[in-house]
């Protein structure tokens, strides 16, 4: 899937802060980065191929190297260019505090925005990734995953397991595109479907978060068929009455949105989050064209009616744990727990 | 994904069939010459023919993944209009989804094979360049997608079993394709798939490309060409994003694994359908009799099966698709 081309290149961003990866692929101007609200002066932005003589300009809108700062303590907001303070950014959930863009999270902090403290029980965190195609680029398959799994300190690139969203148990599985791009090999696919089982098994809804460069071309067809499997789980979970909420975050692109990710009960986008089957680099390079403003973002999306809702962050426990009693029936049960706000919440 | 291969013409891409261009050459220039002169040359003919089929089986004897991917390509190969002529009858084509368009990149309606009545849902790549620029040479957009789930529903409703043919280099990638929800359309149809109470026969005939070809692509069966290749992204877009260079499509598309071979060692396909010596495009019909053969035995053996147990097979095999016994943990 075209994808990775694109969203690697924030992998490059996300890799930034657990670091090496000794030979960054050499910098490519990132084709469309711009939030929807933002194209004043990125339109030139927007025809992503490599010209050396655009990149002074260009690397402006993505995080600056790792030699322009320091110990990465500051970043630049990719939507708007703002210079933020890495920690302020963290303690804001990630959220630019200038533009509002939605920066990727990786996943653990993702779990532990959503649930309730002390809830969360991972499962299958022991399942690894297997080299079985022998598949070497630059260097093996093998090699680049043990790496990652260093460095991440996480076997894969989705994390699942129980817990409760304001008081409702939930089976919530995060895509973390921190772990090769949140692509889908082997492992992830079995994971969503074993969520999938789980939640059927325990009578509870399935919530997932995506932000993935697409299917994982080092597991070959393997990875495709990654696609039909967790489509094949999710409708059987379906046809059992089970109710499933996909969140799609930036970016979520390829194989995984042209799966389990679009056809949930409910998929929600997070503001400004990059969604698409082509990553956009891939399109403006077969079209040679210049691809519209906010192209490819969760607006654009919700306004052709392929999304139902864009929460922002801080509302998306609310939101989740409402749809959940709304999936429950119609009658409103006196003791349904309250959907208060906590106290971690910072709202703007 | 799609467009990447320009630089793959035939004279490109088919460079390891050279020798037998040449020798097929020198026969055409012999033939013409006996003609003309009413010479005797028969012997030197015979030779010559001796010596293409040898060359030939030398040839095809250890094709490269990138050899085989361009012979998946090859303008003379046959597509689904060479199919609906040659192995099918009665075809009554079905336009448009009822939305938005009549995507050309997949052809719909109902075919008969043998005795057996069908829907045929199949990848269009055209012939001429006209056709060919017509259906985007294979690359479908989300309509195509919406089109081939709405008859697969009237199958579904009219007890037709489906048979799918995948030939595309990918879905399209395009700003119309997106906005018109380009992966929400394969998903949709995925998902859809696993639920069709009629038995579905998928067949790649040339290149199954991606999330394009899998759009089109669940079934109860599905069996490939010899020289098809199925695969998660095209070798030139492998090529392009993990080794930053589009040149090294070869090494991409041995490293990805997509021949029938490769696919039926890691249990993703069910079935190899074998062809002539030296490629579908070099006999047609009789790759296609041998395509015909076979799906019609297949058609036969799924309509044996009640639909209950048909559908339980279908999700348990793409379930565990793929996967090494005991790997992963068992809930169900």
């Amino acid at each position: 899937m075209g994808d990775e081309k694109t969203s690697g290149k924030n992998a490059l961003a996300e890799e930034k802060k657990g670091k090496k990866e000794p030979k960054k692929p050499q910098k490519e101007p990132r084709s469309k980065k711009k939030a929807a609200s933002k194209d004043s002066d990125g339109s030139k932005e927007t025809d992503g191929e490599v010209e050396p003589k655009k990149e002074g300009r260009l690397s402006r809108f993505r995080f600056s190297k790792k030699k322009d700062m320091p110990g990465g303590l500051w970043l630049k907001c990719e939507s708007c260019a703002e210079v933020i303070f890495r920690k302020e950014l963290e303690e804001k959930g990630r959220v630019c505090p200038a533009c509002g863009f939605h920066f990727t999270v990786p996943g653990a902090e993702r779990v532990a925005m959503l649930l309730d403290e002390g809830t969360w029980k991972e499962d299958f965190d022991q399942l690894e990734a297997l080299d079985r195609l022998n598949f070497q680029d630059a260097r093996p398959y093998a090699e680049k995953l043990e790496r990652t799994v260093q460095r991440t300190g996480q076997k894969e690139a989705l994390i699942c397991g129980t817990g409760q969203v304001h008081g409702r148990k939930v089976v919530l599985a995060v895509l973390d595109f921190g772990f090769m791009g949140g692509s889908m090999g082997e492992v992830v696919g079995e994971k969503v479907a074993l969520s999938c089982e789980v939640a059927s098994k325990q009578g509870l809804p399935l919530v997932i978060f995506t932000s993935s460069g697409g299917a994982r071309m080092h597991e070959g067809v393997l990875s495709l068929m990654q696609m039909a499997k967790t489509c094949a789980a999710l409708q059987a979970f379906h046809e059992g009455g089970g109710f499933s909420i996909c969140v799609m975050t930036h970016p979520t692109t390829g194989g995984v949105t042209a799966s389990f990710a679009s056809v949930t009960d409910i998929v929600l986008a997070e503001p400004g989050a990059l969604i698409g089957f082509a990553g956009p680099r891939v399109i403006a390079t077969t079209l040679k064209q210049e691809l519209p403003p906010g192209f490819q973002r969760a607006e654009f999306l919700k306004e052709r009616g392929m999304i139902d809702e864009i929460v922002s962050r801080t509302d998306l426990p609310g939101t989740i744990a409402r749809l959940i009693d709304y999936a429950s029936g119609p009658r409103v049960s006196p003791d349904r727990p309250p959907i208060e706000r906590r106290s971690g919440d910072r709202r703007g | 994904m799609s467009k990447a291969k320009g630089s793959n013409d035939a004279a490109g891409g088919m460079a390891f069939e050279r020798k037998i261009d040449e020798i097929e050459a020198k026969i055409a220039e012999l033939e013409a010459l006996s003609l003309s002169t009413h010479l005797d040359i028969s012997p030197e003919l015979e030779a010559l023919k001796a010596k293409r089929t040898e060359e030939i089986n030398k040839t095809y004897a250890d094709l490269t993944a990138w050899e085989r991917v361009n012979v998946a390509r090859h303008p003379k190969r046959p597509v689904a209009s060479d199919y609906v002529a040659e192995v099918f009858d009665d075809f009554l084509e079905l336009h448009g989804d009822r939305y938005f368009a009549d995507d050309q990149a997949i052809l719909t309606g109902f075919a008969t094979l043998d005795d057996r009545r069908c829907m045929l849902i199949a990848h269009r790549k055209g012939r001429t360049t006209k056709e060919r620029l017509e259906c985007n040479f294979g690359c479908a957009h989300p309509e195509g997608y919406r089109k081939a789930l709405r008859k697969m529903r009237l199958a579904e409703k009219l007890g037709l079993p489906i048979v799918s043919m995948i030939n595309t280099p990918g879905a399209y990638p395009g700003i119309g394709a997106e906005e018109r929800g380009q992966a929400m359309a394969i998903a949709e149809n995925i998902m859809a798939m696993f639920t069709l109470r009629v038995p579905i026969l998928v067949v790649v005939i040339g290149e199954g490309g991606s999330g394009g070809a899998l759009g089109i692509g669940i079934g109860d069966r599905v069996l490939m060409l010899e020289h098809a290749y199925y695969s998660v992204i095209s070798p030139e877009g492998c090529a392009a994003i993990l080794w930053k260079d589009g040149e090294r499509s070869p090494e991409a598309a041995e490293a990805l694994k997509l021949t029938s071979k490769d696919l039926i060692g890691l249990k993703v396909i069910d079935q190899v359908i074998s062809e002539p010596q030296g490629g579908a495009h070099r006999a047609p019909s009789v790759a296609m009799a041998e395509v015909k053969r076979v799906l019609s035995r297949n058609l036969e053996e799924l309509e044996g099966i009640p639909i209950e147990q048909l559908l339980e097979a279908r999700r348990a095999k793409y379930r565990h698709i793929g996967a090494i016994q005991g790997r992963f943990p068992s809930l169900a």
